[in-house]
């Protein structure tokens, strides 16, 4: 799959009402690509273009610019080990270490089985819970070599539920009652 | 002892603070009807009068910001910089997390002060907690009639939408921010010719306000001007929410009167003091960008204007703390290689300067330091940053490379030389500093 499904495509045009101007809609619909496939295809990014009236070139232009977006397939959990300075001082470069030793891959490497990607991540706003780390944007805090283990085991064995796979969005989505849709009044 | 002043943490350990339930309960959305029973012109002046300063880093006065929007040119936006991402900074994804709705409140308040007949909040990509409570949050106000048509009842309509990054820093800047809001990339604009106030989002006139300045708002309005000059000092009034990291024994975000409380009150009565009871060799005092202090500087009071005087900024309520075993070396190239990696690329003396500066430092630590390094590391920075002073004087379009030249890297260089020169000359740190154990195998190639 690549364009949006039908369901998909209905949601992305819910977001496309909520701006005055469509071009606003082009990252939320990116996510949106994203949580379907796991990544942005270039056909996703085709149709995003469709949908917001710019040319592909300037759909890609945008996306390349931000660190979340993905343009290949990518592990199912995304780890990403903050070592900026806070979590620095307190062993986040060693956690990012046990990390890729753990997982056999450098920063940046999916594993062989496609289930991990390791990133080594700027700070998180989580500072006083240093050394911390996101699976898929999900925080762990106070993360020690042993957690570390226990938290890649428990993804392994499907034990983590409160992770959802690389790329899905907020559970709650806004809805903005149809008669005040930015979109729709300035059509 | 100095104990914590909450005014805008007061939910953070309410089970239900976010939600509309809880927030009710608690006297919410009661500030917002006094506030519609006023003209918008008196809210504005009474922001003015509590004289609010801006929590995203500049502290710029709220009011008068406000008071920039040119007359009568329609529509208007308001956009929330929930973007928080400067090195050390939290707080607004505690304020975003744990009471939505205050924020909520607050972007009416605003709104109806400015006339914006549309607000954006905009949530850093990579914190899709935030964004689900507030969602629910935006969802039970729209239905409770608190957003939308017909407000309170009132006759007033305004909306509020939920948008979301995805993975930037520089994003964080208010133009930038807005380009991102537009859909492009986030690099900020130059300025002048437009400011947001005039020409900001859609090039209409536009407030840019960080979450933790609008949260203040429902307070203000509840309780008064003067009840909230009453705290903190002349210049620094109300509350700040600061975030202390790094080698204390007990880190947290402490709400405090602002102006008032000192470094070393929140090190050591707020903190428990430094790990295994050493001494404080450093500290950042407001985020990434802002240059260090030292142990000499404990006794400063967390107010903007005399950390200013002194050199540095209280920025983003961002505070670092290095004890004495700390290898400053180190800990200044974390924060320089994060400038270089965020730097957007628009203006070349950021784009080339962060990143000669991020590969010089990197070959000390790898033990290939040459003896011109410190010098040279100097001069790149005086390129992108004239006179290395601070605050910095701009070659660029955004203050992101200046701080990258003039914050941690001519703190820790001249404070610190012989650790430097150690490096240079043996390969590694002087015995017995660190930041942990650096393994250069493991370090991406870039
Ligand atoms: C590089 C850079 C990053 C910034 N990041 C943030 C941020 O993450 N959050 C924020 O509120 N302000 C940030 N700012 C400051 C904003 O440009 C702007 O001043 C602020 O959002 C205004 O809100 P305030 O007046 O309510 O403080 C940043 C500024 C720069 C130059
Ligand atoms: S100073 Fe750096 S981050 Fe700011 S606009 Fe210029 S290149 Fe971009
Ligand atoms: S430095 Fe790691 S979360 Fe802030």
């Amino acid at each position: 799959m690549a364009r949006f499904s039908p369901a998909n495509l209905e949601r992305a045009k819910e977001l496309l009402s909520h701006y005055p101007r469509p071009k606003s809609a082009a990252i939320p619909m990116c996510h949106l690509a994203q949580e379907q496939d796991g990544y942005l295809t270039e056909d996703a990014m085709a149709h995003i273009a469709e949908l917001v009236g710019c040319s592909n070139a300037e759909v890609y232009g945008t996306a390349t610019f931000y660190e979340m977006f993905k343009f290949h397939p990518i592990g199912t959990y995304v780890v990403g080990v903050c070592t900026n300075i806070a979590c620095l001082l307190v062993g986040g470069e060693e956690l990012l270490d046990h990390a890729s030793d753990s997982l056999g891959i450098r920063p940046g490497a999916t594993t062989a089985d496609g289930l991990f990607t390791l990133e080594e991540m700027e700070c998180l706003a989580a500072c006083t819970e240093a050394p911390c780390l996101q699976v898929n944007y999900r925080y762990q805090n106070k993360v020690t070599n042993e957690g570390f283990d226990r938290l890649v085991a428990d993804l392994r064995a499907g034990k983590r539920t409160d992770i959802p796979r690389h790329g899905t969005l907020g559970a709650v989505r806004q809805s903005i009652p149809a008669d005040r849709r930015a979109g729709v009044k300035a059509i | 002892m100095p104990a914590p002043t909450k005014m805008i943490s007061t939910r953070w350990d309410q089970a239900d603070g976010h939600t509309l339930d809880g927030y009710l309960r608690t006297g919410g959305y009661e500030a917002l009807r006094k506030a519609l029973a006023m003209a918008p012109d008196s809210v504005v002046d009474e922001v003015k009068a509590a004289n609010l300063a801006g929590r995203g880093g500049a502290g710029f006065p709220c009011g008068t910001k406000w008071g920039f929007l040119p007359k009568d040119v329609f529509p208007r936006y308001l956009v929330v910089n929930g973007d928080e991402s400067e090195p050390g900074t939290y707080k607004d994804r505690l304020l975003l997390e744990r009471d939505p709705h205050q924020l909520i409140e607050g972007v009416l308040i605003a709104s109806w002060a400015i006339k914006a007949e549309q607000a954006f909040i905009y949530i850093r990509g990579e914190m899709p907690h935030a964004q689900e409570r507030m969602a629910a949050a935006l969802n039970e106000a729209y239905a409770a009639g608190y957003i939308g048509k017909n407000i309170c009842g009132t006759g007033w309509s305004m909306d509020v939408v939920l948008h979301w990054g995805a993975g930037a820093y520089i994003v964080g800047e208010e133009t930038a921010l807005i380009e991102s809001l537009e859909g492009n990339r986030g690099m900020p604009r130059l300025k002048p010719p437009f400011f947001p106030a005039s020409k900001g989002l859609y090039m209409q006139p536009t407030v840019v306000n960080n979450v933790e300045t609008l949260a203040n708002l429902p307070w203000i309005i509840t309780n008064g001007a003067a009840a909230f000059t009453s705290f903190g000092n002349e210049k620094n009034t109300g509350t700040r929410l600061f975030a202390v990291s790094g080698h204390v024994k007990n880190p947290g975000v402490f709400e405090v009167e602002f102006g008032t409380t000192t470094f070393r009150e929140l090190f050591y009565d707020f903190c428990g003091g430094i790990r295994e009871d050493r001494l404080v060799k450093a500290f950042i005092p407001g985020g990434g960008s802002a240059p260090w202090f030292f142990e000499e500087d404990l006794d400063t009071p967390l107010d903007a204007g005399v950390v200013g005087a002194k050199g540095s900024m209280l920025g983003s309520g961002a505070i670092v703390v290095m004890d004495e075993t700390t290898d400053m070396v180190k800990a200044a190239w974390r924060i320089v290689k994060f400038f270089a990696k965020e730097s957007c690329g628009k203006c070349s003396p950021c784009r080339e300067g962060t990143n000669w500066m991020e590969k010089i430092y990197r070959r000390i630590l790898d033990g290939e330091g040459r003896p011109e390094d410190v010098s040279l590391l100097l001069d790149v920075a005086d390129n992108i940053s004239p006179g290395l002073t601070w605050p910095p004087k701009q070659t660029t379009i955004c203050p992101l490379g200046p701080s990258a030249a003039a914050g941690a890297l001519v703190s820790s260089i001249r404070r610190f030389p012989a650790e430097y020169e150690h490096y240079i000359v043996h390969g590694r740190p002087v015995d017995g500093l660190s930041t942990g154990v650096y393994r250069t195998s493991l370090v991406p190639v870039s």
